[in-house]
């Protein structure tokens, strides 16, 4: 059944208060702390962090953070403009890019920050990944033609270009799927709006020749009809992306093909 | 120390599974067109119960055994549970996570439902045909 209560040994308790001297504009940070080497339960630490000497972005403060007050923090960070998608965290209850949520954008007085939702955490801030990853390769994310390769490179028309609008650009931050009940509860066999939105980019490109395969891949009821349209992933999607319209794409596609 | 037993198996396997049914398209659909069905079928239940709910026993029994009260009853009654079952198939299947008590509810509802659909049918017939 659905579990409705964390197991005893993932309450989270409270933490480390790290207070801030003499901050002329101080922050509080809750931030999820959990460690594999120490056996003890996860916690919530409290930083206070000084406005006036910190950037904007909730990434920033938590590599301030990092550099000034604890370096044991630990988290996945690269490329500091939204287009890596390693420091995808539940920021104030909502899964999010640390580098592109400002901190003045937080509306509650402390900022709770959380690794995504419902994965194994390796630590701190830090999800694995593996099995979502594993899904992206099981839908063979590359073009896949009969047709003999060209000499140059294989063409296509603006408007089957505009096709892949919405969906080329996704960067697998994992934002979606990790906030979506129905990868919660099966996501071992549900793919999730991620990689769904990326089967459905496939599907959608014109110079792609196994629409047809693709879609027999996925017509099943735990790998695609788990989608019960609960929107969440185009809610919280940081680079605005719908990836519900995808999936609901892909189903008008399974009935089209019917009849 | 590390946090997960050793794993052997490489996480495609994992992910892919079993791989695809190759069904859930109908059921997706069939859903779907029932819902659209009850939709009409309810509101004109709700226009017949009003007016069942003013006549006597007799007047009642009478508007019921009408041909075309009679066939809409009996469409919605097979309509109603049918996409019951349809929509109780995916809570059980998205919550119920052990295999013998997911099945046997899977089973059960299917059962009730027909049996009750089937209550439903001669009810309405037994009236329709005055027996």
């Amino acid at each position: 059944m659905a579990e409705f209560t964390l197991p005893k040994n993932s309450k989270i308790q409270s933490g480390k208060h790290y207070p801030a001297k003499g901050a002329k504009k101080p922050r509080t940070f809750k931030i999820y702390r959990w460690s594999p080497d120490d056996g003890q339960n996860p916690r919530i630490d409290t930083y206070e962090v000084d406005m006036a000497s910190c950037g904007p972005m909730v990434l920033d403060a938590l590599l301030k953070i990092k550099n000034e007050i604890d370096p044991t923090l630990t988290l996945r960070r690269s490329c500091r403009e939204g287009i890596c998608g390693s420091c995808a965290m539940n920021i104030e209850g909502t899964n999010t890019l640390a580098c592109t949520k400002a901190i003045d954008d937080c509306k509650g007085g402390e900022v709770a920050i959380y690794p995504l939702p419902h994965m194994p955490v390796v630590k701190d801030l830090v999800p694995d990944l593996t099995h979502f990853y594993a899904q992206y390769a099981s839908i063979k994310p590359w073009i896949r033609t009969q047709s003999p390769a060209p000499a140059r490179e294989r063409l296509q028309s603006p408007e089957d270009r505009k096709q892949l609008d919405g969906y080329y650009e996704c960067i697998l931050c994992a934002c979606c799927s990790t906030s979506c009940p129905s990868y919660w509860w099966n996501g071992d066999r549900y793919l999730g709006p991620a990689i769904l939105l990326q089967a459905y980019r496939w599907i959608a490109d014109s110079r792609d020749e196994a629409t047809g395969e693709r879609l027999d891949d996925l017509e099943d009821p735990f790998k695609l009809y788990r989608c019960h349209t609960i929107m969440n992933c185009a809610r919280t999607c940081p680079k605005g992306l719908n990836p519900a319209k995808a999936i609901a794409e892909i189903k008008k596609l399974m009935v089209e093909r019917r009849s | 120390m590390s946090a997960y037993p050793k794993e052997y198996r490489n996480p495609l396997k994992k992910a892919r599974g079993l791989g695809s049914a190759q069904h859930g398209v109908s059921h997706w659909w069939v859903q779907r067109v029932t819902a659209v069905a009850l939709v009409g079928l309810g509101v004109w239940l709700v226009t017949l119960v009003l007016r069942v709910l003013h006549a006597d026993y007799a007047a009642a029994r009478e508007l019921v055994a009408r041909p075309w009260n009679a066939v809409l009853l009996i469409a919605f009654v097979v309509t109603a549970f049918w996409h019951a079952v349809l929509g109780l198939q995916v809570v059980i299947e998205d919550y119920v996570h052990t295999r013998w008590k997911e099945i046997a509810l899977l089973t059960a509802i299917k059962f009730v439902a027909v049996l009750a659909a089937l209550a439903g049918v001669l009810a309405v017939l037994r009236i329709a045909l005055g027996a």
